[in-house]
């Protein structure tokens, strides 16, 4: 009993006096020099700026860590600057989500002369309300693009050219359609023929139609990824999908994939870079918006990935003529076809989230 | 040490975790279920039982927790049925080697991710996979596959949950002494009598336990249906999901979120007093 004891008191010792002197040895606390410096990023998955070779161009320019965070929905995007503040550099809401996002004061103004894009964008993209506020800028217009009907050209080789068709019971369970509440309102209105699409004043009428949906619905989808999968596996054979993402999956991927704005009209939404409240390192946010905007960064993106329209027109020009953006987009007739995406009040939102969610509710 | 600071040396750990990480962010969300908004930046909020009435007023809701009540028994079921009959051969009719194979092939899945094992899922009941292809080859192309409809949510939910099935009913058969059943034989009981007579009656706490384990989280599982489940896969654990997740109306996925866990606590007392009954009131 005595010797095993004695045993263990030892160890104990010497364990806690190695211990003790081993501290001395652990680097002390970081020196402010020392520390890398992040860069905080919450945007879409896949949406260019979580390109691997982006990311290491801009952190060798800058000796910064480019860390990212993803969202699959606006409202998710607002609950995260919520919940999270002083923790994100950069973000790219849509301009639509910017005048909710200030109401619960989650953005800093932008000083626009410390931009070298700024002064490339024209006057239509500088002057949106939405980015708006008080005199000052709280959003970079970025890129811009549709959320409209796409088909698999090996299904459909005589292609499509009516939104109508994701309800024709001749495609019962072949579409691939967003679970997002706001598209799925905007989508009926256009289909049904309900003026103002972004603003439909009749929403039973947009209950309807989204009901006579469901027999054809194979499935809902929330991301780029999950529609892709769908796709490629031979899941769905049309529905709706972002004009920046059928562009990847048709460079990228090689899927058979076609993206057309339909006769009755599609969504049309613009994306712009704001900076959080709190973000800790707002000179390296203002670099970020500027590199990200740049020709060097958005054609070389557009040319390997996928992307959509920019809102500078430098880059556009420097587009190739036979890119995805410049064939589906050229015609300046499609933005008058395009139902934009608003600022919609809470109390209509909650009517639309809760109109989808007994929709979907049904669908069973 | 005194038994008492001994008990509170054993007890303190798990209780306190289980009252700062548990109960306390519990007591908040009850908190923000009979809030107006989401007391956030410069916003209005009051006490309401709006985000209750809610919850009567439309009728889907209603609807859903039925939805999602079935979804859990279906699922309930589904592991009994596959799980006692495999624990009783665990028990009762393997032993040594192969005893631990059938048990390790029962644990292997639960150690992989449950997302890994739903994209498998999906691999095998897709349109294109495995099960399809296969009938294809032996000449059915005409199969549609039941990915993205109801039955795919429950054959995932039971997947995923049999391994609570079979091991509580497992340790409650494992403990039945095997001079009982002799006994049972010896005054002519018939296999099928002593099943009914003997084994059942004393295995239902372990069968009890396995149901409360099971039907509870399948009640209220999210994952499962959106993965598996497609359009079929709306349920009141989809639409809480989306209050915290998608719409940032915490308060309206607290309510709903409480109503369901008052639901499981009357169908919990109402089953344990069956049980109780069943106890003192033998066949």
């Amino acid at each position: 009993m005595y010797r095993p004891f004695v045993t263990a008191l030892t160890l104990t010792v010497v364990l806690v006096l190695t211990a003790c002197t081993g501290m001395p040895i652990q680097p002390a606390a970081p020196a402010t020099e020392t520390t890398p410096t992040t860069l905080h990023v919450l945007n879409w998955q896949g949406y260019g700026s979580d390109e691997p070779w982006a990311i290491e161009q801009f952190e060798q320019l800058h000796n910064v860590e480019i860390v990212h965070d993803y969202f699959n929905s606006e409202d998710e995007l607002l609950t995260k600057l919520r919940t999270s503040p002083g923790t994100y550099d950069v973000v790219l809401p849509n301009i639509a989500y910017i005048p909710p996002a200030l109401a619960d004061d989650l953005l800093q103004p932008i000083d626009v002369t410390q931009l070298a894009v700024w002064e490339q964008l024209p006057d239509s993209f500088q002057t949106l309300p939405e980015i708006q506020h008080g005199g000052a800028i709280y959003g970079v217009p970025w890129a811009w693009g549709a959320t409209s009907l796409v088909y698999n050209t090996e299904t459909f080789p005589d292609g499509l050219t009516s939104l109508n068709a994701l309800w024709d019971p001749q495609y019962a369970g072949q579409v691939g359609f967003e679970d997002n509440y706001e598209d799925a309102v905007i989508f009926a209105a256009l289909a049904a023929g309900i003026e103002p699409a972004n603003q439909p004043p009749d929403l039973e009428a947009i209950r309807t139609k989204l009901t006579e949906l469901a027999p054809n619905v194979r499935a809902l989808w929330q991301s780029e990824d999950e529609f892709n999968r769908l796709f490629s596996s031979g899941e769905i054979t049309l529905g709706v999908y972002w004009s920046g993402s059928t562009a990847r999956a048709r460079n990228q991927f090689d899927l058979p994939i076609a993206f057309v704005i339909p006769e009755e009209g599609a969504i049309g939404w613009t994306d712009a870079w704001a900076i959080p409240k709190d973000a800790p390192n707002v000179p390296l946010a203002l670099a970020w918006i500027d590199f990200m905007s740049s020709p060097e960064f958005y054609v070389r993106w557009d040319s390997t990935a996928g992307a959509p329209v920019p809102a500078n027109p430098q880059v556009l020009a420097q587009m190739a003529e036979d890119s995805f953006t410049r064939t589906v987009f050229g015609d300046p007739a499609v933005t008058e076809k395009l139902a934009f995406i608003t600022n919609t009040p809470a109390a209509t939102r909650e009517a639309w989230v809760e109109l989808w969610q007994e929709v979907k509710a049904e669908m069973k | 040490m005194n038994p008492r600071a001994t008990l509170t040396a054993l007890l303190a750990p798990a209780y306190l975790w289980l009252l700062l990480f548990g109960f306390v962010p519990l007591g908040i969300m009850l908190y923000f279920s009979f809030l107006s908004d989401v007391p956030l930046g410069n916003r209005e909020v009051y006490f309401t039982w709006e985000n209750y009435g809610r919850f009567f007023s439309r009728g889907f809701y209603s609807q859903l927790t039925l939805d999602s009540l079935l979804m859990g028994l279906y699922t309930t079921l589904g592991c009994l049925l596959l799980g006692y009959p495999l624990a009783y051969a665990l028990a009762k009719s393997v032993s040594g080697r192969w005893q631990t194979a059938l048990f390790l092939l029962v644990i292997v899945p639960f150690w992989s991710s449950s997302l890994v094992r739903l994209y498998a899922w999906i691999v095998v009941l897709g349109k294109g996979g495995i099960i399809n292809y296969t009938l294809g080859l032996l000449g059915w192309t005409g199969a549609t596959s039941i990915l993205f409809t109801y039955p795919a949510i429950i054959l995932g939910l039971v997947h995923a949950y049999l391994p609570y099935m079979v091991l509580t009913i497992y340790v409650a058969l494992d403990r039945i002494d095997d001079r009982l059943l002799e006994a049972a034989a010896s005054l002519g009981a018939r296999p099928w009598r002593t099943f009914w007579r003997v084994i059942l009656p004393l295995s239902l706490p372990g069968v009890l336990s396995g149901v409360i384990l099971v039907f509870i989280p399948a009640i209220g599982s999210f994952v499962e249906p959106r993965l598996l489940g497609g359009p079929a896969g709306t349920l009141l654990g989809t639409v809480i999901e989306d209050q915290f997740v998608q719409v940032f109306n915490w308060p309206l996925g607290a309510a709903l979120s409480f109503i369901l866990l008052l639901i499981v606590i009357v169908i919990m007392l109402a089953a344990s007093r069956l049980l109780f009954r069943t106890r003192t009131n033998p066949l």
